[in-house]
C-alpha cells in the first residue's frame, strides 16, 4: 500500500467507483443470469470496450439532481398559486399539452421500465449503470410532467381521463404502439430504437418545438419542465450515440442488424412524429417554425450530416428517408384535416385555423396548401357556419404498424391515397406506406398481433359496437370533444378574459 | 393593519386525476406522492407479446405468485417520488461528504490499528460486490414488477445500492492512499476466498430467481435484515469500541439508510401479507426457504469479525428479523 494518498484523477476516480463492481457469475451460469442480451445475434466481444457516456457517481448525481429538483419544483408552485394557466396565449394551445399528457408522459413512465429492464439486462457493467441513470430520469420525466399538468388539469378537459384513455383511445395506440414496439423487442433493439432512433436522430423535432412552443405561448409550466429535463436529454443523447459506436466496433456481423433497425426505428419514429408536427403547425397559436422548417433543418441539415459521419462504420442514411422530406409540405395537413374530422371521438378539441394562421400556412407551405387544404379549410369553415360542423359517422381505417389513420398519399402525388396491404395467415393487413409495409412484412407475427382498436371497436369489444358506447367506455364526455369553438374550454376561457378585462377597467 | 391583496378568483372544475379520485374518493386532494403514484402503470390493451418473454404481457400480474387486488397498495411510507428521493439523499450526501472530507484529511482511517484496519478491508471492502448484487435485484423489482409505488421504490433501492457500493470504494481507497490494489485484491477474494463463497452462491441464485415478490423478501428483507446489522452495527460497533470511532463516520449513511429502507421493505411485505391468508403462507414459506440460506451465507463472515462470539451475535441479528417478521404478520 501506498505510503501517501496517490492522486487520482475523475475519470480514474469513475472508473473505480463503477467497474469492477460486477463479477463473472460461477455458481450460475452468466447466460442464466442474463438471458436476454444475445437473442438479437448482436455479438459482444469486450463490454469493457464500452465507453460510459456519462461518468456520474451517485453522490454527484443525487447532487445536481436535487438542485433542479428544488428549483422545478418552486416554480410550479408559484405558478399554481398565480393562476398562470391565464397567461397562455389562448386556450386553444392546451390541445397541445393535452397530446403531451395523454401520448407522451405514459412513453416517459414506460421508458422508466424499458430502461429498468437494460439496467438488469445489459451483462456489460458500464452499459448496465448508463441505462439505470437513464431509468430514474425518465421516471422523473413522468412525474415532473403529471405535476406540471396537474394544475391545467384542474382546469382545462382532456387531462382528467388520461389513464384509461392512454390504452384505450384509438389514436393514443399511435405513440403506445411505437413504445410498446420497442419494449417487447430485445434490448439492444430498445436502446437502438430509444436512445439512437429517438432520442439523437429524432429528438431535437420533437422537444425543441414543444419546449419551445410552450414557451412562445406563455406556458411556464411546461418550460419549465422542458428546460429543467434538457440536461437529463443531452446524457440520453450520448448514450444513443455511444451504443451504436458499441455495437458496430465490437463486431463486423452486428452492421446488418444495426442498419436494419435504424430502417425501421426512423420511419416508425417519423410516423409518430407526424403528430407533433401537427401539434406544432395547429396547435400553437404563437408559431415557433413550421413544420417543413423543423424537418430541413433538423433532419434534411443535422440528420444527414450524421448519417454522413456514421457512414464510416458503413452505416448509410436509412431507408426512405427521401419519402419523408417529399411529405413534407402536407403531412401535417393530412393529419390535421384527419383529426378535424374525428375529433368528436377523441379527448382534444379541433377546429379551422383563422384567416391570419391560414396566410402562415400559405407562406410557410406554398402552392400546395392553396390548391389543396386551404379550400378544404374553407369549405369546412363554411359548412360550420351554416351549422354543419363536419364529423365523420365512421371510425377510420388505421395503419397495421403505425396505427395512424392511412390518409398518408402517394410520395408522388398528393392527391393519391396509398393503402397497402400484406395477407398473412389468411387476413389482410393495411399499411400507410412502403416504409410501414416492410416493417410488418420482416416481422409478420410481432405485428399481426397489434391490437387495432377501429376493429375491435366494431367487434363489440370496446363497450359497445357504436361510437357512444365506445366514448363511454373511455369515459369522454359528449363537451370534452369536438369542435373548440363553443366548448367548455372556450367558454371558460372566454369568461376568464372579460373577468380579466373587467378587473383591469375597475382598477383604471 | 391587514392588506387584501386583489387576485382574480377562479374555481376549478375538478381536484385531481380520475384514476386518482376513484382510489382516494371524489374531492380528495392528493399529495404529491399519491397523484404519481396511482394508476400509471399500463394494466390493459398491450400491442405485442414481449420477443423475450412471450409467456406474459409487458408488465403482467402474473410475474408474482402474490396476488393483490390493487398492486398500488404496495405504497412507499416515505412517500418518496424522484424530487422528494433525490432531494432527501442529496441532504445526507451533503453531510457524509463532510465526514469523508475531515476523514481524509486528517488520516483518521489510515491511522487506525493494523488489526482494526485489516478486520474493515477483509469485510467491508468486498462486501462493494454485495451491494452491487443488491443493485441487480432491484433494478429487477424496477423492471418486472407489477404496479406503480412498487418498481418506483425498488428503482430508488436499487440506486441507493449502486451509491452503497460507491461509497464502500471510497473507505477502501482511502485505506489504501488511493492505491486500486485494494480493491483487486478485495475482488480477488469476493471470487475465490471460502469465507465469501456462501454469500457469492447465494446471490448468485437470487440473480436467476423469477418471481419479483420473492427476490423483494430475499434481498430487501432477508439478505439485508442479517447482512446489514452484521456489518454496520455489529462489526461498526466493534470497531469503534477499540478506538475505530472515525469508521463511525463514514459508514454512519449505512446505518440511517437502513434504518430507512426496512420501513419501505416491512411496509410492503406487511401490505401483502395483510391482503390476504394465501399470500401470509406464501411469504412464510419463502422465508422459511431463505432464512437457512442467508444465515449460512452470512455465517463466515460473523465467525472471522466475532470469532468465539459470533453465534451470540447471529443470534441477536437473528432474533430482531423474528420480531419483524411477527410485525408483518408472517407465521
Amino acid at each position: 500500500m501506498a505510503d501517501k494518498p496517490r492522486r487520482l484523477n475523475l475519470n480514474q476516480k469513475y472508473q473505480l467507483m463503477t467497474r469492477g463492481l460486477d463479477w463473472e457469475t460461477t455458481y450460475q451460469s452468466m447466460d442464466d443470469v442474463f438471458p436476454y442480451d444475445k437473442y438479437e445475434g448482436i455479438k459482444i466481444k469486450d463490454w469493457d470496450k464500452w465507453q460510459d457516456p456519462f461518468r456520474l457517481t451517485m453522490d454527484a448525481y443525487w447532487k445536481y439532481q436535487a438542485e433542479k429538483e428544488r428549483k422545478l419544483y418552486a416554480i410550479l408552485d408559484s405558478f399554481a398559486q398565480n393562476n398562470s394557466q391565464l397567461n397562455i396565449s389562448d386556450a386553444r394551445y392546451m390541445n397541445a399539452v393535452k397530446i403531451w399528457m395523454q401520448g407522451v408522459t405514459p412513453l416517459e413512465y414506460a421508458a422508466f421500465r424499458g430502461y429498468a429492464m437494460l439496467g438488469r439486462g445489459f451483462r456489460g457493467a458500464g452499459a448496465r449503470v448508463a441505462c439505470q441513470f437513464q431509468s430514474i430520469d425518465e421516471m422523473r420525466h413522468y412525474q415532473t410532467q403529471m405535476h406540471a399538468f396537474s394544475h391545467y388539469n384542474k382546469f382545462f378537459n382532456g387531462f382528467r381521463q388520461y389513464s384509461r384513455i392512454r390504452d384505450r383511445a384509438w389514436y393514443l395506440s399511435i405513440p403506445k404502439s411505437y413504445f410498446e414496439d420497442a419494449v417487447t423487442a430485445g434490448p439492444f433493439e430498445l436502446i437502438t430504437a430509444i436512445s439512437f432512433s429517438f432520442e439523437y436522430v429524432l429528438t431535437n423535432l420533437l422537444f425543441m418545438p414543444f419546449v419551445s412552443g410552450a414557451a412562445y405561448n406563455g406556458d411556464m409550466a411546461t418550460t419549465t419542465f422542458g428546460f429543467s429535463a434538457q440536461s437529463d436529454e443531452s446524457r440520453h443523447m450520448t448514450l444513443g450515440l455511444e451504443v451504436i459506436k458499441f455495437m458496430l466496433e465490437q463486431h463486423e456481423d452486428n452492421l446488418p442488424i444495426v442498419q436494419r433497425w435504424l430502417d425501421k426505428w426512423f420511419w416508425r419514429g417519423y410516423r409518430l412524429l407526424g403528430l407533433v408536427g401537427t401539434m406544432m403547425d395547429y396547435m400553437l397559436p404563437k408559431k415557433v417554425m413550421s413544420w417543413r422548417q423543423a424537418w430541413e433543418i433538423y433532419w434534411e441539415e443535422s440528420g444527414m450530416a450524421l448519417f454522413n459521419d456514421l457512414s464510416r462504420y458503413g452505416l448509410r442514411p436509412p431507408k426512405y428517408h427521401e419519402v419523408a422530406t417529399k411529405e413534407k409540405y402536407r403531412i401535417t395537413h393530412e393529419f390535421w384535416s384527419t383529426i378535424y374530422q374525428f375529433s368528436h371521438a377523441t379527448a382534444l378539441y379541433t377546429w379551422i385555423p383563422t384567416n391570419e394562421e391560414l396566410d402562415w400556412f400559405s407562406a410557410e407551405y406554398g402552392e400546395l396548401f392553396d390548391t389543396v387544404y386551404r379550400p378544404r379549410y374553407e369549405y369546412w369553415a363554411e359548412l360550420h357556419k351554416n351549422g354543419e360542423r363536419f364529423f365523420q359517422k365512421r371510425l377510420p381505417v388505421v395503419c397495421n404498424v403505425c396505427q395512424i389513420p392511412i390518409f398518408h398519399t402517394m410520395p408522388d402525388d398528393p392527391l393519391m391515397n396509398c393503402c397497402l396491404v400484406t395477407e398473412y395467415k389468411g387476413t389482410k393487413h393495411q399499411m400507410c406506406s412502403q416504409g410501414c409495409k416492410d416493417i410488418f412484412d420482416h416481422e409478420p407475427e410481432k405485428y399481426c398481433q397489434a391490437y387495432i382498436p377501429p376493429q375491435q371497436i366494431y367487434q363489440g369489444n370496446c363497450g359497445g359496437a357504436t361510437l357512444e358506447a365506445y366514448k363511454e367506455w373511455l369515459h369522454i364526455k359528449e363537451e370534452e370533444t369536438g369542435e373548440y369553438y363553443g366548448s367548455e374550454d372556450h367558454r371558460m376561457w372566454e369568461e376568464w378574459k372579460a373577468q380579466a378585462a373587467g378587473t383591469a377597467v375597475a382598477s383604471a | 393593519m391587514s392588506i387584501d391583496i386583489k387576485t382574480t378568483k377562479i374555481e376549478p372544475r375538478r381536484v385531481t386525476f380520475d384514476n386518482v379520485a376513484e382510489k382516494l374518493g371524489e374531492g380528495k386532494i392528493p399529495s404529491r406522492y399519491q397523484e404519481v403514484m396511482i394508476g400509471v402503470q399500463q394494466e390493459e390493451v398491450f400491442h405485442y407479446r414481449p420477443t423475450w418473454d412471450p409467456e406474459h404481457e409487458i408488465f403482467d400480474a402474473d410475474r408474482t405468485a402474490i396476488n393483490m387486488q390493487d398492486f398500488d397498495d404496495l405504497v412507499d411510507p416515505r412517500q418518496y417520488y424522484y424530487g422528494t428521493y433525490v432531494i432527501q439523499r442529496s441532504k445526507q450526501q451533503e453531510a457524509l461528504e463532510k465526514n469523508f472530507s475531515v476523514v481524509e484529511k486528517r488520516g483518521l482511517l489510515t491511522a487506525l490499528d493494523a488489526g482494526l484496519t485489516e478486520r474493515i478491508t477483509k469485510i467491508i471492502v468486498p462486501f462493494r460486490h454485495a451491494e452491487w448484487g443488491a443493485n441487480t435485484n432491484n433494478l429487477f423489482i424496477a423492471a418486472y414488477g407489477f404496479g406503480t409505488p412498487m418498481p418506483i421504490a425498488a428503482d430508488f433501492q436499487g440506486m441507493d445500492r449502486l451509491g452503497n457500493a460507491q461509497y464502500i470504494t471510497r473507505i477502501g481507497l482511502i485505506l489504501s492512499n488511493n492505491d486500486p490494489e485494494i480493491l483487486d485484491q478485495a475482488k480477488a477474494e469476493w471470487l475465490d476466498e471460502p469465507m465469501w463463497q456462501p454469500l457469492r452462491k447465494m446471490l448468485e441464485d437470487s440473480f436467476v430467481l423469477k418471481d419479483w415478490f420473492e427476490l423483494h423478501l430475499l434481498q430487501n428483507f432477508l439478505l439485508d435484515g442479517i447482512l446489514h446489522p452484521l456489518l454496520f452495527q455489529h462489526l461498526e460497533g466493534e470497531v469503534v469500541n477499540n478506538g475505530g470511532a472515525a469508521f463511525a463516520m463514514v459508514t454512519e449513511f449505512f446505518v440511517d439508510w437502513y434504518g430507512e429502507a426496512t420501513r419501505w421493505t416491512d411496509h410492503t411485505l406487511k401490505t401483502a401479507a395483510g391482503e390476504s391468508a394465501e399470500n401470509k403462507a406464501l411469504l412464510t414459506e419463502w422465508r422459511d426457504k431463505w432464512l437457512p440460506e442467508v444465515k449460512n451465507a452470512a455465517a463466515p463472515l460473523a465467525e472471522y469479525i466475532f470469532a468465539d462470539r459470533s453465534a451470540e451475535v447471529m443470534k441477536q441479528i437473528a432474533d430482531k428479523l423474528d420480531t419483524r417478521s411477527g410485525k408483518i404478520g408472517l407465521e
